[in-house]
């Protein structure tokens, strides 16, 4: 298969797809019965993006979800009565109470970040997730998610940007389901697809049907491997639609009836069943056992949340600050030689020059780190100045790329970024798909066939403008 | 450290009379030595050295990994740091002018602050920066926003005014695991020198100090105006009036004690801060008094504060903005008299 998933891997993304489905559906249930505290947001019709992008990740890399990423979780390992109680704001649940949905997170074994309801928040703090991870040489991922409505926050841009220049390990997935409460993606951002936002911060960008879990997970996958291997944020927009309303108590009147149906019978979970089912990966006697084994799960979980107390009302004076080693040991794990970081490794000389702006204290040069655009790589290319092939000599290379960090490593980029992702993506798949929604892969700006030597005075020169 | 400050010339040697910049950044200095998860992050804090130059010689030393440059982007700033203590640094975050710390307001109070009570995440970060006015930095350059976040429970906010508790606060908040927020008074920076002891040291948060005993009634000030209230104190002495003055240095949490203990021996009150009247740390001791002693009142809880408005720029306009030396001998003397 060309996405390198073997059998196994298959029947996870249905599994976690379709458990994704059932603690909703068991969720909605305790809502009707009063035993949720507050709304109950859906992710019905959207299970494929949850599942699809944190599939993609290493148990070690770390997610943060947003309200309908339930999906994410529960691959990530939270255990659904986690997510029950939750919901029902019981004393056993990870927030004890404190708070709700899929607000939590585990810093310790699950490396999750719990979420705020201020949109965007996350991109920053994953971004420093991600930066922290490679300062401490984890080799790691970070992702979140942010809706179409929430792309237009502040603090998004703010988030991506910064990513970007720092060229963090970090995946971005853009939830378009269409929808920001009742105003629709066309009322929000005058642009066909989202992920041109990324080209904006000079980075990488997909468009996937999120409706089709093997087109994200296979997004995903790369962008993940991508990000790991240095190529800085990755943004991948996937389309989807949001089924219900934006919480139990919308009914959603204001979305077309077309557009409904249109995506109604795109169920994501439907027609990952027909592929697997053509492609002979399951059949009716395995699909019988997998709900029966979900069925068995829950009722087990819910009967363990619907017994949880109610935290004790003088717990909600508690916790507020942390009191130390006796309350939480804060230890970095180095996964590399501290001497690195420490002078006198660490130390970098001052020759900061840059052709039109004077010159500066700073320093760059061989100690300059990778995310300055891999100086001691590029020195490597460089040819001996003798020949009849023309070299800059008036901006140093470590400038060049900290001016224009896109053209760093172009020869790979752009061979990475070519039509081959979308040829991937939408491999196997029977369902029709909107010519709009299918996978396509925008590459970085700028990452053009030209040199990156040759292009970087220019870029010099425009800078300075 | 006098080796490696004579390596890099990143610091001077300790145990010479600093500044309270100076302090700063032996503070950042001597940490970052101490602990290779301790960062910077912040605006022109790398190439340049920081707006102030609090963090000159850093980045040489440092290297770019751990002294960060970013893009004018508050909310950035303080997300990544907190991202970054998620998995155990020790980030310093610079706001250029801690006037620009409200664009990262969202992020401060409601992710940072309320990450420990509710889903049991230290963020062991610390924003710092220049801020109060005295300097004819305009209304945006002069700000004194410690109260916003004085009213967000999971924040500790220091405002020190010495070089000594600048530093000893400084290095206890980078050691602390909560986020604190540190704000330098910049008409301090270069004003006042103090010798500081060679070896490493910290003051506690949460502590006020007692700054001169006296009898007949307590000034509790802090950062700048903790100087003011010092020189009217001793004007006052001249008078017959021994004021006793209280420096808080820390706003949240606040050093009830040592304001009950003072007050108990003097029975009166003025608060003098340089932030403005309505809403400022003098009202919440005010209300401490009247719910914890207020039996040992023998007058009106008096305050000396900036005026209600917004830190105007002409020089004129600014020194009747502020509170002086005039204003607090005006009040302690009305005060004396009950």
């Amino acid at each position: 298969m060309k996405n390198g998933l073997m059998r196994q891997q298959y029947l996870d993304l249905y599994y976690f797809m379709r458990l994704n489905r059932a603690v909703e559906d068991m969720m909605v249930k305790l809502f009707r019965q009063n035993k949720i505290v507050g709304g109950l947001y859906s992710s019905l019709g959207q299970e494929a993006v949850s599942v699809g992008t944190a599939y993609a990740l290493e148990k070690k890399d770390w997610l943060a979800p947003m309200i309908r990423n339930i999906g994410a979780l529960l691959v990530k390992g939270v255990p659904p009565r986690d997510i029950f109680m939750q919901h029902m704001a019981k004393y056993d649940s990870p927030t004890k109470g404190k708070d709700g949905t899929s607000h939590f997170g585990d810093l310790e074994n699950l490396h999750i970040v719990s979420p705020i309801s201020m949109l965007g928040d996350l991109i920053p703090v994953m971004t420093g997730v991600a930066m922290a991870g490679r300062y401490l040489g984890q080799k790691i991922v970070a992702m979140t998610w942010i809706g179409d409505g929430g792309s237009s926050t502040g603090v998004f841009h703010e988030g991506l940007n910064f990513a970007a220049v720092q060229k963090a390990p970090f995946v971005l997935v853009l939830e378009n389901n269409q929808w920001a409460y009742s105003t629709p993606v066309k009322r929000q951002v005058p642009l066909e697809n989202l992920a041109d936002r990324g080209k904006a911060y000079g980075i990488s960008s997909y468009t996937v049907d999120g409706n089709d879990v093997l087109a994200v997970y296979t997004a995903a996958k790369e962008a993940v491997d991508r990000a790991r291997n240095g190529e800085g944020p990755i943004l991948i927009e996937v389309k989807t639609f949001r089924r219900l309303g934006h919480a139990q108590h919308d009914p959603a009147e204001y979305v077309p009836k077309e557009m409904r149906a249109y995506w109604e019978a795109r169920d994501p979970i439907l027609l990952y069943e027909t592929f697997l089912t053509g492609e002979k990966l399951l059949d009716e006697k395995s699909k019988k056992e997998m709900e029966e084994k979900i069925e068995k799960l829950l009722s087990a979980e819910r009967d363990f949340a619907e017994n949880s107390p109610m935290p004790p009302a003088e717990f909600a004076e508690q916790g507020v600050y942390c009191t130390g080693d006796d309350c939480h040991k804060i230890r970095p794990k180095w996964e590399r030689p501290i001497a690195e970081v420490t002078p006198p490794r660490s130390s970098v000389a001052a020759v900061w020059t840059v052709e039109g702006f004077g010159s500066g204290k700073g320093s760059g040069g061989g100690s300059a780190p990778f995310h300055f655009g891999d100086t001691q790589k590029s020195e490597e290319k460089t040819e001996p100045a003798t020949g009849e092939k023309p070299k800059d000599t008036e901006v140093s290379e470590a400038v060049a790329e900290t001016i224009d960090s896109a053209v760093a490593k172009p020869g790979k980029v752009a061979g990475k970024v070519s039509a081959k992702p979308a040829a991937k993506i939408t491999a196997k798949i029977p369902a029709k798909t909107p010519a709009n929604a299918r996978a396509k892969s925008h590459p970085a700006p700028k990452k053009s066939a030209k040199p990156a030597v040759a292009s970087s005075k220019t870029q010099a020169r425009k800078a300075g403008r | 450290m006098a080796t490696a400050a004579k390596e890099t010339n990143a610091t001077p040697a300790a145990a010479t009379e600093v500044t309270f910049l100076e302090a700063i950044k032996q503070a950042m200095y001597e940490e970052m030595e101490r602990d290779p998860a301790v960062v910077l992050i912040g605006e022109d804090i790398g190439v340049y050295g920081g707006a102030f130059k609090t963090s000159e010689g850093l980045l040489e030393r440092f290297g770019w990994e751990r002294v960060i440059d970013t893009p004018i982007s508050e909310s950035a700033i303080v997300g990544a740091a907190c991202g970054m203590s998620y998995l155990g640094l020790r980030p310093i975050a610079e706001m250029q002018f801690i006037d620009f710390i409200v664009c990262a307001f969202n992020q401060i109070t409601n992710f940072v602050a309320k990450g420990h009570y509710l889903w049991n995440a230290p963020a062991p970060i610390v924003i710092r920066g220049p801020s109060g006015g005295g300097v004819h930095g305009g209304p945006f350059h002069s700000a004194n926003p410690e109260m916003y976040f004085v009213h967000t429970p999971g924040l500790k906010v220091i405002y020190p005014s010495t070089p000594y508790d600048a530093k000893g606060l400084l290095k206890s908040a980078v050691r602390d695991n909560n986020p604190v927020l540190f704000f330098e008074h910049k008409f301090l920076y270069r004003r006042i020198k103090e010798e500081l002891p060679a070896e490493d040291y910290t003051v506690p948060i949460g502590k006020a100090v007692l700054r001169r005993e006296g009898k007949h009634l307590t000034i509790i000030s802090y950062a700048a105006m903790m100087h003011t209230s010092l020189e009217a104190a001793a004007e006052l002495a001249n008078e017959g009036i021994e004021a006793e003055v209280i420096d808080l240095r820390t706003l949240l949490p606040l050093d009830e004690d040592t304001i009950l203990t003072s007050l108990k021996k003097t029975n009166k009150c003025l608060v003098v801060h340089e932030d403005t009247k309505t809403g400022g740390i003098a009202g919440e001791v005010a209300a401490i008094l009247c719910e914890r002693a207020f039996g040992d009142l023998d007058g009106p809880l008096m305050r000396v504060t900036a005026l209600d408005t917004p830190v105007p720029y002409a020089p004129t306009l600014e020194d009747y903005f502020l509170p002086n030396k005039e204003k607090v001998l005006y009040a302690a003397r009305t005060l004396a008299k009950y």
